[in-house]
């Protein structure tokens, strides 16, 4: 196992996140893979039949549980003592209890859509707009897919006009940190600058 | 794919279930609240009894390292981590950072670093 060992004297760095959401074989993995300097990481998190509410965890002992696949990455920028981590989940609504935790204190989210499916992503959306978290569209293209104009897409999701639509290739790295700074730039139009 | 399809999915990621129950003895709560982010650290001190998955923890947590990160290593539910972690740190063997707080989205400073960096990356 390689462990990336930080200096355990050294001042701990900022941590922040940002989420990558969309439906069952978007891209998430692929696009947490392709950014992340360790190796994907997948973990889980139970599910049961009592999710919904808060205490969703009391007296799982008894009930019917499953899991649900969790994708982590992370971007070290040592320069700056920033260590970025990205969280990639399912948005469906059944699994909005897991949204909770993750969406608590993230920067912003990127919501990952196939053109073939779009309709996949409209949980994610109707989340991230109810809870105010700052996001983005990223189109991912799958070759022989239709490729649709983005004012299509922002049709059909039914998005603000100020929310970014990006096109992307989940597998590549270059395509998928680009979708990272433009969730950044969205987000810093949002910020009065400070030399004014 | 259709909605029948995901079911089996997440259906068929259930395997590890039974696993975790026995590690954690059926406790899903933690008695320490930790986040994702909640960076622990192994102490050196060892506990006199503790179970394989408990010493892995320790094992990959030389340095401070994130919950999430923890768990993916141990390959089990953030759930059954956390129950895991705080075990460990009730006797000591490891101890938690504050909890994280929360990155401002409107740090423009902060924004601005992060978008220095991913033009390195
Ligand atoms: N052609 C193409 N295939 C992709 C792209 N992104 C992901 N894939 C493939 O689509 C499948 C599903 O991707 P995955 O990342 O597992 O989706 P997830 O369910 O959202 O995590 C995998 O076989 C990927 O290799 C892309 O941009 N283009
Ligand atoms: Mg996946």
């Amino acid at each position: 196992m390689a462990f990336n060992e930080p200096d355990p004297s050294a001042p701990s760095p900022t941590q922040v996140k940002i989420l990558i959401a969309g439906g069952f074989g978007v891209g998430k993995t692929t696009f947490v893979g392709a950014v992340s300097e360790i190796d994907p990481l997948s973990t889980e998190e139970l599910i049961t039949t009592a999710s919904a509410g808060s205490d969703h965890l009391a007296g799982i002992e008894g009930k019917t549980t499953t899991t649900v696949a969790l994708d982590f990455g992370r971007i070290t920028i040592e320069q700056h003592g920033i260590v970025l981590y990205l969280f990639g989940t399912p948005g469906q609504q059944r699994f909005w209890f897991m949204w909770d935790e993750l969406s608590a204190g993230a920067l912003g989210a990127i919501v990952l859509a196939d053109t073939r499916r779009l309709e996949d992503c409209f949980d994610a959306v109707d989340f991230f707009e109810n809870r105010g978290t700052r996001f983005l569209v990223a189109v991912n293209e799958f070759d022989g897919a239709f490729r649709y104009d983005p004012d299509e897409v922002r049709a059909a999701l039914g998005l603000d006009p100020r929310v970014p639509i990006v096109l992307c290739d989940a597998r590549d790295g270059g395509s998928a940190t680009a979708v990272l700074r433009a969730l950044i730039r969205h987000l810093l139009v949002a910020v009065p600058s400070a030399s004014v | 794919m259709t909605a029948g399809d995901e079911e089996v999915w997440v259906d068929a990621a259930a395997g590890p279930l039974v696993r975790p129950y026995t590690v954690t003895a059926g406790r899903t709560r933690p008695t320490v609240r930790l986040d994702l982010l909640s960076l622990v650290v192994a102490t050196g001190r060892r506990p006199r009894e503790m179970a394989p998955e408990h010493a892995e923890a320790l094992a990959c947590c030389r340095a401070p390292t994130s919950v999430a990160e923890v768990a993916a290593h141990l390959r089990l539910p953030v759930t059954i981590t956390k129950v895991l972690l705080a075990d460990l740190l009730d006797c000591r063997a490891m101890t938690t950072q504050a909890r994280h707080t929360a990155a401002d989205p409107t740090d423009r400073a902060l924004l601005e670093k992060l978008l220095d960096g991913l033009q390195r990356a």
